[in-house]
């Protein structure tokens, strides 16, 4: 099997803090990888080091078979790189945006049109391609830069949380043509802190914090670790807390996370659909009154929580 | 080569795509070389020239410094808006942006330079020496201001944001004024006298005014136009061979 990226003990210092501090990531061809974590856990870091932007300290990387510090030229063949930030000219309108990149990857000008017109349609731009960027909206310049990654065909694609900041219409519109990408084949290195964003795009996803991947697999063998889903409850009555809790721990075995503050219950259950049912019947039964309950996703908060408890509990397992 | 024009089009289209931008700083230049030529010229004597002449050659080069300013803010902006880390990911060179911007800035200075030496012939300006004198004068400007723009460019990459770069800028103060551009140094103080004659600028304008001043210029400079000149190029070459090694190392570095 061919490895789109072979990452092996990164390093990465920054003064006295480890930006990486021995990250492992392997990713296969044909494959969406999704790096998620929180601020500062590293992401930005690995995709700039996969960019080729920043020399790590120690560790092997490998990105198409190059090796990134002794051949850093050849990696940049085959790369392309959207950044956190759309990292478009705009005094230059869309077209000539994306001819300029186009044509610094090494094509020639037919061949840079060519490339451009396509990617112009593959994005849905063509109808502003030929206003300046400066006019564009932020969804609109996201998706140009996201073009000028694409212009030299490159093997790989190494996007830096493509859509933080962008309202939810054109995070849904990065997406769609994020997923086209994959659907035709380019591989894609992706950072988030969206599970969604991870689950809806990628095979694989590697979860980072502190500069080390914390778990590693795809999104459903993810959730099965972590439990399927999670109720959350609101109660009318904060007497009712305490109420609501031991119903729950009667009926279920993930742990119950209480907030009184703003007396909000959850809990993690495997089944979702059924559990959500026999709750409400409990907690009728017991006379509550709940001001909403439903069930959801695992957000990020939960997943690491999860994983964290799980890497103590085989800690103290081990030891 | 052809990235590296490809780069240079991307930066003049900028300034080209702004005319806000290129109006105000003409207005600007123009504004001060009114109040040197009418306000303060009145009170400055020169032996046996008019100030207009003593003047243009030193408003033009310290031009190509206030200018750099401007180069080192787009520097620092291209950085911060990620424009460079996309050109560090391509398979281009490792100067191609650099010698991008140094060429857009020095063409932008360039064409500066040239309003105003219109605008300096239309309130009386005379060359003394030949046309072709006058030419080169030009030329050795445009040539410092190549060299100079690598000193901005470095600068501009090391402030990593726009303030830092426009704060750093301000550095061209003390060398625009404590020179021989605006006034004789032999009118400063002794102590200031010393820096004032041996920095770059001096050296820059006054190689420029040995050529337009013609025979008034050994009197009035003491030495011929190739003292001058050697010298200046000279701190051309050594701010050229300071800065671009460390604009490539931090360049490359990230």
């Amino acid at each position: 099997m061919t490895m789109s990226i072979e990452a092996q003990g990164l390093v990465k210092r920054y003064g006295k803090t480890r930006a990486l501090d021995g990250l492992d990531v392997s990713a296969e061809c044909g494959q969406v990888v999704a790096v998620l974590g929180p601020n500062g856990a590293g992401k930005t870091t690995f995709v700039r080091a996969v960019a080729t932007l920043l020399r790590v300290d120690a560790g092997i990387l490998r990105v198409a078979g190059h090796d990134v510090a002794a051949d850093p030229g050849a990696v940049r063949r085959v790369i392309g790189l959207a950044g956190q930030f759309a990292a478009v000219e705009p005094a230059m309108t869309g077209r000539e945006n994306l001819e300029m990149v186009a044509r610094l990857f090494g094509l020639d000008r037919a061949a840079a049109r060519r490339s451009t017109g396509a990617v112009l349609e593959q994005l849905g731009l063509e109808q502003d391609a030929d206003r300046l960027a400066r006019t564009y909206s932020g969804g609109m310049r996201r998706r140009l830069d996201l073009g000028a990654s694409l212009v030299g065909s490159p093997r790989l694609l190494l996007l830096d949380e493509p859509t933080t900041g962008l309202d939810p219409r054109s995070r849904i519109e990065l997406w769609r043509a994020i997923a086209n990408l994959r659907d035709a084949g380019t591989d894609v290195l992706l950072t988030t802190q969206y599970l969604d964003e991870a689950d809806r795009l990628a095979s694989q996803i590697v979860i980072i914090d502190h500069g080390r991947a914390v778990a590693t697999g795809s999104p459903a063998e993810l959730k099965a670790r972590i439990g399927g889903s999670v109720i959350e409850l609101h109660v009318r009555d904060d007497h009712d807390l305490a109420r609501v809790a031991s119903v729950l721990r009667a009926a279920k075995d993930g742990a119950v996370q209480i907030e009184e503050p703003t007396r909000r219950v959850t809990v993690r259950v495997d089944s979702g659909r059924e559990q959500l049912g026999s709750t409400l019947r409990s907690l009728d039964a017991a006379g509550i009154e709940l001001e909403d309950i439903s069930l959801r996703q695992p957000n990020l908060d939960e997943v690491f929580l999860a994983l964290t408890d799980a890497t103590a509990a085989a800690g103290a397992t081990a030891a | 080569m052809s990235a590296t024009l490809i780069v240079t089009r991307r930066a003049l289209l900028r300034y080209v795509r702004t005319p806000q931008l290129i109006a105000m700083a003409t207005l600007q230049m123009t504004m001060f070389f009114l109040i040197y030529r009418y306000l303060f010229g009145g009170a400055i004597h020169i032996a046996g020239l008019p100030y207009v002449d003593y003047l243009v050659p030193g408003f033009i080069a310290t031009g190509v410094l206030f200018s750099g300013i401007g180069a080192a803010v787009a520097t620092a902006e291209d950085l911060q808006q990620g424009f460079i880390d996309r050109l560090r990911s391509l398979p281009i060179g490792r100067s191609t942006v650099l010698t991008a911007r140094a060429i857009a800035d020095t063409l932008i200075l360039t064409l500066a330079a040239a309003v105003t030496v219109g605008i300096a012939f239309a309130v009386g300006f005379r060359l003394h020496g030949s046309a072709l004198d006058g030419l080169a004068a030009f030329g050795l400007v445009a040539a410092f201001g190549f060299a100079f723009e690598w000193l901005f460019v470095t600068m501009g990459l090391f402030a990593g944001n726009a303030q830092a770069a426009q704060g750093m800028g301000m550095i061209v103060f003390p060398f625009a004024f404590i020179s021989s551009a605006y006034i004789p140094v032999a009118t400063m103080p002794g102590w200031l006298q010393v820096f004032a004659k041996h920095q770059p600028l001096t050296y820059m304008v006054d190689a420029a005014r040995a050529l337009t001043l013609g025979p008034h210029a050994e009197a009035l400079l003491g030495h011929p136009a190739g003292y001058f000149v050697t010298r200046a190029a000279i701190w051309a070459l050594a701010i050229v061979a300071v800065s671009l090694p460390l604009a490539v190392a931090k360049y490359r570095r990230g």
